[in-house]
């Protein structure tokens, strides 16, 4: 039995090791993390636009961070100061990301705050921007003969019009376009947010917490 | 060093020496569950390469198919991941490790029918998970997708009654030495459900939700893919190879570094990211000390085939176990490498990802499996594979499909990552750059496709016993040089029961 038993307690022991440092310690230290008052939750819309933005995989491609400016040039791009855990305070779940095939939207909001733009650039990213490889989403969408009262019309260019049809937004659409607009950190960093022993050592983020 | 060790077999190695119908008796013992998670396993594959094939050619031409939700990028490309990972993957090592560990403890499978019911019931969550996503249900994280209350209860349940009849039967072994196989495995079937609990949990948020991401995403790859694979190789070589593995100290050694250093990995994925450095620091660290188990496992697996490396050309399952041997090396290495934040900053957010993610699930995972596969399948059916021509042009068409992949992709992601990095050049120019790499990903893909409709045409010809019958393994039939013994009896040995 004892073989069997040292396997049994020591390969528990090590996972459960690990998952003491990376999930429970973390869960413990970042509680005392607060929202930065500028930092609003998400309102009814836009949390059905985050919802969208889930259900259709936006993640694969975008990434919602601003990465440490004495690794990288993301600061440079424009995207915005790097991010801190207290950025994040009303994300359930994250939404980081791991790819960049497309942009970071960290501040998209901020960058390209007109809605028109974001819908049209979501039922066809094309029309917009030609060396997108971004997919289409006419599924958002919906043709009509002509548009009804209360409905949301994207105003879609020649080779992308569709015949004698006007493009109407969805409510998913708009949703996920209220989501889009709402992503905007440009409000200082919270600096007092960084909880207690958790500061960057020396040189390596340069503004990482500040 | 055969001849030294032999005088140095203790009494229980020499009761080691197993026979035929003995090993048969095992072998039947779990034959049900087996083949039942193989035939599961290889409709995974199939489903995992469509859901592959449509996401690489979406990215080539973004507008096609675009019509339909269900087929949109956002969603094909986690039904591939989960596909291949969930069902092809994961169900296929229950199969491999119901076969393995009978036979390694020396005794007939306990509770196969609770294993059969597991597979089934993981399958049922798998395909539930699968297509909830296809519909837009997830929970948003990757490697976590499927949904957390519907399909994930199922995962661990399924899992669970596969690891309760290996965890019995580990319980009535008639053997006292527990082989490096066996650690493997039985501790993947105890990490599984742990990790994926954890992961699972409803109650993250903000960056701690992505802090759990990473320790379950890298811990599925660490604590569940490569250690019941390695269990494979280790299991497969020496066999096939008839000589011992080369160091019992060094697959010690390999094992419990690997459980402690590889569970603290997953945070290099955020290098640089919103996180408290400490917990990224831990894991470059860790990263770091990979260093000891993947070279412990390398050096001892390489030196248990080395000078008989011929033999890859008489046994399909040796050339694709030492290929998987070798890429897991290597897969590791570029892992460590990349947890470095000089080529982070390069690599990350790039194609290479998902290049250096193919050579661990890919050219590490299903290769051993395609190898074990190769190995075990005509001893539970009582036939061989009717065609090596069929053999080759499958691990042809694979292999070379793959280094292309792998090759193109890693290159374009290079390209990607130096030019995200340039201030002075726009990010039109990094996605421009994939372009002609992405290109090559698309036309290897068509060539892995091909290779896994070959493989599978060939199953089910031995399978529905179409194909002619062979009176030995293929490739032996020429006189395997790898064989102290003379041939036929290492043809009675190796053959089927």
């Amino acid at each position: 039995m004892s073989r069997v038993l040292m396997l049994l307690i020591g390969a528990l022991a090590a996972v459960t090791f690990a998952a003491v440092v990376l999930v429970a310690v973390p869960k413990a230290l970042l509680a005392e993390v607060k929202p930065p008052p500028q930092l609003k939750p998400y309102t009814a819309e836009q949390a059905r636009g985050r919802a969208v933005y889930m259900a259709n995989g936006c993640i694969y491609c975008h990434t919602q961070q601003i990465r440490d400016p004495a690794i990288t040039t993301d600061a440079q791009r424009g995207w915005g100061r790097p991010s801190v855990p207290a950025d994040y305070y009303y994300d359930q779940p994250h939404l980081l990301g791991t790819m960049r095939t497309g942009p970071d939207l960290f501040n998209v909001g901020a960058r390209l705050p007109d809605p028109q733009w974001q819908l049209l650039h979501l039922y066809q990213p094309r029309a917009l921007v030609p060396w997108s490889i971004m997919p289409a989403f006419p599924f958002l969408f919906e043709l009509k003969a002509q548009a009804a009262p209360g409905d949301t019309v994207v105003k879609v260019p020649a080779p992308y019009a569709p015949p004698g049809q006007v493009v109407v937004a969805k409510p998913e659409a708009l949703a996920l376009v209220a989501y889009l607009l709402s992503l905007n950190h440009t409000y200082p960093s919270p600096e007092s947010a960084r909880p207690e022993g958790t500061s960057p050592p020396k040189g390596q983020v340069a503004q990482g917490g500040s | 060093m055969s001849d030294s060790a032999a005088a140095r077999l203790s009494k229980e190695d020499q009761q080691i020496r197993e026979n035929v119908e003995e090993v048969a008796r095992y072998d039947a013992s779990g034959r049900r569950p087996v083949l039942l998670s193989f035939y599961i396993g290889l409709a995974w594959l199939l489903v995992g390469t469509f859901f592959g094939d449509v996401a690489s050619f979406k990215f080539n031409f973004p507008d096609w198919w675009s019509h339909w939700d269900w087929l949109t990028f956002g969603r094909v490309r986690p039904a591939h991941l989960n596909a291949m990972i969930y069902g092809w993957a994961s169900t296929s090592m229950f199969g491999v490790s119901l076969w393995m560990m009978p036979r390694l403890l020396r005794t007939p499978l306990r509770w196969a029918n609770l294993a059969s019911a597991g597979i089934l019931v993981w399958t049922v969550g798998v395909v539930v998970g699968v297509v909830l996503m296809l519909a837009g249900v997830t929970d948003g994280l990757e490697w976590l997708e499927m949904d957390r209350y519907l399909a994930d209860p199922l995962l661990v349940l399924g899992a669970g009654l596969v690891g309760a009849s290996i965890w019995r039967t580990l319980m009535d072994r008639q053997v006292k030495h527990l082989y490096v196989s066996v650690w493997y495995v039985a501790a993947s079937y105890l990490w599984f459900p742990v990790i994926f609990t954890v992961g699972n949990l409803p109650f993250y948020r903000g960056v701690e939700s992505a802090a759990v991401n990473w320790f379950y995403a890298h811990n599925a790859l660490g604590l569940w893919l490569t250690t019941v694979n390695l269990g494979v190789i280790y299991y497969l070589i020496p066999k096939i190879v008839g000589r011992p593995i080369y160091s019992y100290w060094l697959s010690l050694v390999g094992f419990w570094a690997l459980a402690f250093f590889y569970a603290l990995n997953g945070m290099h994925h955020l290098v640089g990211g919103p996180l408290p450095q400490w917990m990224i620091t831990t894991s470059i660290t860790a990263s770091i000390m990979m260093f000891i188990p993947v070279l412990a496992v390398g050096v001892n697996q390489h030196m248990t085939v080395v000078g008989r490396f011929g033999a890859m050309r008489y046994s399909p399952t040796l050339t694709f176990i030492v290929l998987a041997a070798m890429s897991y090396t290597a897969v590791s290495l570029q892992g460590i490498m990349t947890a470095l934040v000089e080529v982070n900053r390069v690599s990350h957010f790039t194609q290479w990802t998902i290049a250096h993610s193919h050579v661990g699930v890919y050219m590490f995972v299903t290769f051993a499996l395609f190898g074990a596969l190769y190995y075990i399948l005509p001893r539970l059916i009582g036939r061989e594979w009717p065609s090596a021509q069929l053999i080759r042009l499958h691990f042809w068409l694979v292999a070379v499909g793959m280094v292309v992949y792998v090759v193109g992709l890693s290159i374009g992601g290079v390209i990607q990552g130096l030019d995200m990095l340039d201030p002075a050049k726009s990010f039109q120019t990094s996605v421009e750059a994939t372009i002609p790499w992405l290109w090559v990903r698309s036309a290897s893909a068509v060539v892995l496709t091909l290779g896994h409709l070959v493989f599978l045409y060939h199953t089910y010809l031995m399978v529905m016993r179409r194909g002619p019958e062979l009176e030995a393994p293929p490739f032996y039939a020429v006189k395997p040089i790898l064989i102290d013994e003379p041939a036929p009896a290492a043809l009675r040995e190796g053959g089927r029961p």
